[in-house]
């Protein structure tokens, strides 16, 4: 068999692999993060995302978009900051994945970059409001939970808990809600 | 203003939006990763008590990165908190400063008000809601939508995905209606 063929199988084997996989199949529905990579790292290589989060705690902070304070000022139109943070943001991810789709840039492993498109369903809307509803409430969204534990708000641990607590409740109740 | 000084002022909206939009690609180039938060409550249940539900029965060891992810945002916060951590009360709208003051809120120096989130307030009526409620909502209400501010308003949103568009306005609609409705509500109790 010469390389091309070899090629060829592997890409075929690795449709199948996305097609079968029902488990992909299920999280493709509920997460962004669906993307597969074939290779295999030693765990220690997961200090890279670590310092990408880290950078993004500092951020958090810094900007004070974990504050209780600017998520109520933004839900009441009283500030743009908030708008400034996400719009800005969202600004510069666009433009990169752009870039990154555009020129085919690939990953520091030399494997594409796959984006996965994301399926409509009501749950969209409905978890969407129970979301925005936690949102105002807490002021925090799952990143600033994190954030806020690590700037000394501890009683946040409980509210983790219950956001890990609803996540597996939504778990538990999947089936039988309308998506 | 010396550096240290400096350093510990609040960063602008227009330094750190254009930074946390840094990190889609930084993710994708490190190891071809969507930039998303909600997923790693999915991974802890899978992880530790998937109680058979299909929904909880992937490899979540495969997801780990996840998890070094938001541990990074725990340590990230505790450095800022510990060496640059603004001296000063937060800057707020005078309007929503003066009725959260007529609601008993008036110390406005943390992230949270310590009025309602603390070890004190929890087992009141308004600690339950706030810090117990509010987080089930987050946790539910996220994987419902399948995805949160990170993963569909900022990753979602930057790959032009029509659901992330759907999902962010719902978010912000559920957020206005809490927000100028119940909460004034609340901080009665």
């Amino acid at each position: 068999m010469n390389t091309n063929t070899i090629e060829s199988v592997k890409e075929k084997k690795h449709h199948e692999f996305l097609s079968e996989n029902t488990d992909f199949e299920v999280r493709s529905m509920d997460t962004m993060c669906v993307n597969e990579s074939e290779l295999r790292h030693p765990v220690w290589h997961n200090l890279k995302y670590m310092a990408a989060g880290i950078l993004f705690g500092v951020i958090l902070i810094k900007a004070e978009v974990v504050s209780w304070f600017r998520i109520q000022e933004m839900f009441r139109l009283q500030s743009f900051h908030m708008y400034g943070v996400i719009g800005s943001a969202i600004a510069v991810g666009a433009l990169s994945v752009f870039l990154i789709k555009k020129f085919k840039i690939k990953t520091m492993y030399g494997e594409p970059i796959e984006f996965i498109s994301k399926k409509f369903n009501k749950g969209n809307i409905i978890g969407g409001l129970i979301f925005g509803f936690g949102w105002a409430i807490t002021g925090a969204c799952p990143g600033p939970l994190f954030a806020l534990i690590g700037n000394g708000a501890t009683v946040i641990i409980v509210t983790l808990f219950s956001a890990i607590a609803g996540t597996w409740v939504y778990g538990y109740f999947r089936e039988k809600l309308p998506h | 203003m010396n550096f240290l000084e400096w350093i510990k002022q609040p960063w602008p909206w227009y330094v750190a939006g254009p930074l946390i939009g840094l990190i889609v690609p930084l993710l994708l180039l490190i190891g071809n990763k969507a930039f998303g938060i909600s997923s790693s409550l999915r991974h802890v249940c899978a992880a530790c008590l998937p109680a058979n539900i299909p929904f909880f029965k992937y490899d979540w060891k495969k997801e780990i990165w996840n998890l070094f992810f938001v541990g990074g945002i725990i340590i990230g916060a505790v450095l800022v908190t510990q060496f640059f951590s603004n001296p000063n009360p937060i800057e707020l709208n005078p309007k929503l400063a003066a009725d959260l003051q007529a609601h008993g809120i008036s110390n406005f120096r943390g992230m949270v008000p310590t009025e309602l989130f603390s070890w004190n307030s929890l087992l009141t009526v308004k600690g339950i809601i706030m810090i117990v409620i509010g987080g089930f909502l987050v946790g539910f209400g996220t994987r419902y939508a399948g995805g949160c501010t990170s993963g569909h308003a900022i990753m979602g949103l930057s790959n032009l995905q029509l659901p992330s568009l759907i999902a962010t306005i719902s978010f912000m609609v559920g957020g206005f209606i809490v927000a100028n409705l119940i909460m004034p509500i609340l901080l009665k109790l």
